[in-house]
């Protein structure tokens, strides 16, 4: 097996990868940085956000606004440290990248233009048309392109960590043109992997997103924190699950019923307001999951529309006109039209809600520092505290950047602190099993299909972590998992080559969702309350006295997590009403 | 909705085992609004494990599923059942070496973005780190339209130039430095210049603008190698004049 020693070692190559990677090329150019993606970094999901990017601008907004706004949104679950760190760095940071060339899309004066969004009081989000996370991406893979430093290693597949002692040294990772492995050992590791979203059947989440650091982290030991809360997206494409950005309705597109009846104002988000004036944190610019709880209410209720797809409700644009659609959203026009054959220029869209984002990831703080020293984690494979119960839209593209170089820079501080920690026979044999594990792989025979046992799990987690959850539910979905997890067992590799071999990657990908899917079944059960994107139906209130606290589940070898609780961080915003009726109620 | 049966003609190549190429044919029950990508994934979760293939985002961003469909460079996630015969043939992105079965093996096209130096270039200071440039919508407007390249290199995989000669710096390249070169941020043209200029640059195109043609994105490399041309003409007679460089 071939080594390379690396000072940091970054596992993920999109938006947060790549801003921690460039953060050491500039503050420590001497620091060798290996930069490890299963993608070529371009095609990180990343890619995928629309909206645009949080950060304070305006005259008439204030880091206090924003710190609000991100903890009510949250239902009280944030740390709120970690969000006075946040908003702070926040309009730094997409500065930062304004220099770095980002295309914002600008105002008359030439500044950078800010759009409305969901739950945020104020004018915020930064945007690139409805491509900033694809802007944002290649600005930061080009800018990272000048470093010498950065050395990258596209489409390698991280498979596992390297520790000793409790201490991160490294990652194993298999190169997918060759089929060989490399051990990848450096005193500091940082997971910038993304999201799960693939742990679920309907998701705006590209085929990458399979939860490989999350997995790679627990299965080393490190917890998994609030993996119960889940963001259903209230706009995705039905059939595709293809995301309609929250922008549509920042610029004023609004969500009706079959009866053309904007139901939201019956969910605690009315009044209505004027269609085409938008008022902010009301109606339509309420949280995610609130939108997408109206949906399923709606749908109980037998308020949708009936699609080839299934049941919908309709994102009416037309009123904003083929100009501003144009301007403003010009990738949403392309998707409906070419995927569900509706021009929002001429006709309202069919909507659904769609799995998002993942609230919950590794246990990491403030510093990126998980409970492993020598690892470290970021965006949405991490969980902060940033985003609590309910991430509100355009604060995860900041945090990225905001959490990348923070992130780096204690990383790179550990990394010169601890130094290389030389070899060690340790260390050998772990990389030596984990290897041994996937040849094992690749040649056990069985009758169980990789497709079969995907689709298994992902309509167990929909059953019973869907939007609504309650115990029989959410218990018969722990027992799914478990159950599938004894039968990955039996799945048979076909493909016995060693070049790309996409059937051996995608069966490891599946030993990462079912570690991932475990927790979020646990959590979903074990939290006996409603709040934020947790839903419970037989739980529907919010305990503050039980459970204003994180969940932290620990893998166990024996069965089923273990879970523990943590308290939450609160600095200065005691737990209150989330309001989201305008100004009219309070 | 009504099903339809397509039969995917698709290339397989292992070169663990096989010596060239060859095509297997899958019969796939299509929906009617199925991209082609959706057939391929039928065909690896119910028909063929073994088939491989780059995609991911399944929405036109991400750039990662380039092939060649019925002998044009398509983004499968965008190419459409409905608009395509019964029979369909897929094969690699053409112009570049097949690593196995659907995915080519992309070194040189990703060393040729990095030779266009894709990042901000400053003679000058740039401003405090609290302020923007102030930049207009029509200066914007100018190069956003060259941003829009998710790399997918399907126009590597229709230039003629590229297919006689890989030295060529190709399309998308090509497009990248002049979308920097085009930015109102930046400084940095004639440090683009030397990359392109010389013999693998935009001399080297023939302008039948098939990179425009096959471009998902609508980017138009060929518009900007050709305005890239005049560019480079005014430089070099700017250095060849008393106090140029040269």
């Amino acid at each position: 097996m071939e080594s390379i020693h690396a000072d940091v070692i970054i596992v993920g190559a999109g938006g947060g990868g790549l801003r921690a990677a460039i953060a050491i090329a500039q503050s420590n150019p001497d620091l060798k940085v290996a930069l490890i993606s299963k993608v070529y970094p371009m095609r990180s999901h990343t890619c995928g956000a629309e909206g645009g990017a949080a950060g304070v601008k305006g005259a008439d907004d204030s880091l206090e606004l924003h710190f609000n706004d991100t903890v009510s949104g949250g239902d009280w679950l944030c740390d709120q440290d970690v969000v006075e760190y946040f908003v702070r760095q926040a309009p730094r940071e997409l500065v930062q990248l304004e220099h770095w060339g980002c295309p914002w899309s600008r105002e008359d004066d030439g500044s950078v233009a800010v759009r409305p969004f969901g739950g945020m009081k104020k004018k915020r989000t930064w945007y690139a048309a409805d491509k900033s996370g694809f802007h944002i991406l290649h600005t930061l893979f080009q800018t990272s392109m000048q470093f010498e430093s950065i050395k990258r290693f596209d489409e390698f597949f991280a498979l596992d960590l390297l520790h000793r002692d409790g201490t991160c040294r490294g990652v194993v990772a298999m190169e997918m043109r060759s089929g060989l492995f490399f051990k990848f050992q450096a005193p500091a590791v940082i997971l910038a992997t993304g999201g799960s979203g693939q742990v679920f059947p309907f998701t705006t989440n590209g085929a990458v997103k399979t939860g490989d650091g999350m997995a790679m982290a627990y299965r080393a030991g490190v917890p998994l924190k609030d993996m119960e809360f889940v963001q259903y997206h209230p706009t995705g494409l039905p059939g595709t699950g293809i995301l309609l950005t929250e922008g549509c309705r920042g610029e004023g597109g609004i969500l009706v019923n079959r009866h053309g009846y904007r139901y939201l104002q019956d969910y605690g988000m009315g009044p209505e307001t004027p269609i085409g004036e938008p008022v902010l944190k009301t109606m339509e610019l309420g949280p995610r999951d609130r939108l997408s709880q109206a949906f399923w209410h709606e749908q109980k209720a037998g308020n949708t529309v009936e699609t080839p797809w299934g049941d919908c409700v309709m994102l009416d644009m037309r009123h904003l006109g083929e100009k501003k659609i144009n301007e403003r959203l010009p990738l949403v026009r392309e998707l409906a039209t070419y995927y569900v054959g509706h021009d929002p220029v001429s006709d309202p869209v069919p909507v659904r809600p769609v799995v998002h984002y993942m609230m919950g990831g590794i246990d990491a703080n403030i510093n990126g520092e998980t409970p492993m020293p020598g690892l470290f984690a970021l965006g949405e494979t991490a969980c902060s505290g940033l985003h609590g119960a309910n991430r509100l839209g355009s604060n995860s593209l900041t945090e990225l950047l905001v959490a990348g170089k923070r992130s780096a820079e204690r990383a790179a501080e550990y990394a010169q602190q601890a130094g290389s920690g030389g070899e060690s026979p340790a260390v050998d044999a772990l990389a030596e099993d984990i290897v041994k594990g996937v040849r094992e792989l690749l040649l056990q025979k069985g009758d169980e299909s990789l497709s079969g046992l995907r689709r298994e799990m992902r309509n167990a987690l929909e059953e019973g972590a869907g939007i609504y959850r309650d115990e029989a539910s959410t218990s018969a979905a722990c027992d799914t998992v478990a159950e599938l997890k004894q039968r990955y067992a039996a799945i048979e590799v076909h493909d016995k080559s060693n070049i790309f071999n996409t059937d051996l990657q995608q069966a490891l990908e599946l030993r990462n969702l079912l570690d991932v899917a475990e927790t979020v079944a646990e959590g979903s059960l074990q939290r006996r309350e409603s709040r934020g994107a947790h839903q419970r139906l037989d739980y529907t209130e919010r305990d503050d006295e039980e459970f204003l606290k994180h969940t932290l589940a620990f893998r166990n070898p024996e069965g089923r997590p273990r879970l523990e609780w943590l308290d939450v961080t609160i600095t200065r915003s005691k737990p209150g009403v989330r309001d989201y009726s305008g100004d009219k109620k309070s | 909705m009504s099903k339809r049966e397509l039969t995917l003609e698709v290339m397989r190549y292992d070169p663990e085992q096989d010596t060239e190429p060859y095509f297997q044919s899958y019969s796939v029950p299509c929906e009617q609004d199925w991209a082609i990508l959706d057939a391929l994934n039928y065909v690896k979760e119910e028909i063929d494990t073994t088939l491989s293939y780059r995609w991911s985002c399944h929405m036109m961003v991400c750039g990662s599923c380039g092939m060649m469909v019925n002998g044009e460079p398509s983004l499968t996630c965008k190419t459409f059942v409905r608009d395509l015969p019964d029979h369909v043939r897929i094969e690699p992105l053409a112009n570049m070496p097949i690593e196995r079965d659907l995915v080519v093996v992309l070194d040189d096209p990703m060393e040729k973005m990095h030779r266009a130096r894709p990042w901000i270039i400053r003679q000058d200071d740039p401003p405090p780190p609290d302020q923007e440039y102030v930049q207009s919508r029509a200066a914007l407007f100018k190069f956003k339209q060259y941003t829009m390249c998710v790399n997918c290199m399907c126009c590597y995989s229709a230039c003629p130039q590229y297919a006689l000669d890989q030295n060529f710096i190709g399309p998308a390249a090509l497009a990248l430095a002049h979308r920097y070169n085009l930015d109102s941020r930046d400084q940095g043209k004639s440090q683009r210049l030397d990359i392109l200029a010389d013999y693998d640059g935009v001399w080297e195109c023939s302008f039948v603008g098939a990179c425009s043609e096959v471009c998902p994105k609508s980017v138009d490399p060929a518009a900007a190698i050709q305005q890239m041309k005049v560019d480079g003409a005014i430089e070099w007679w700017k250095q060849k004049l008393p106090g140029g460089k040269s």
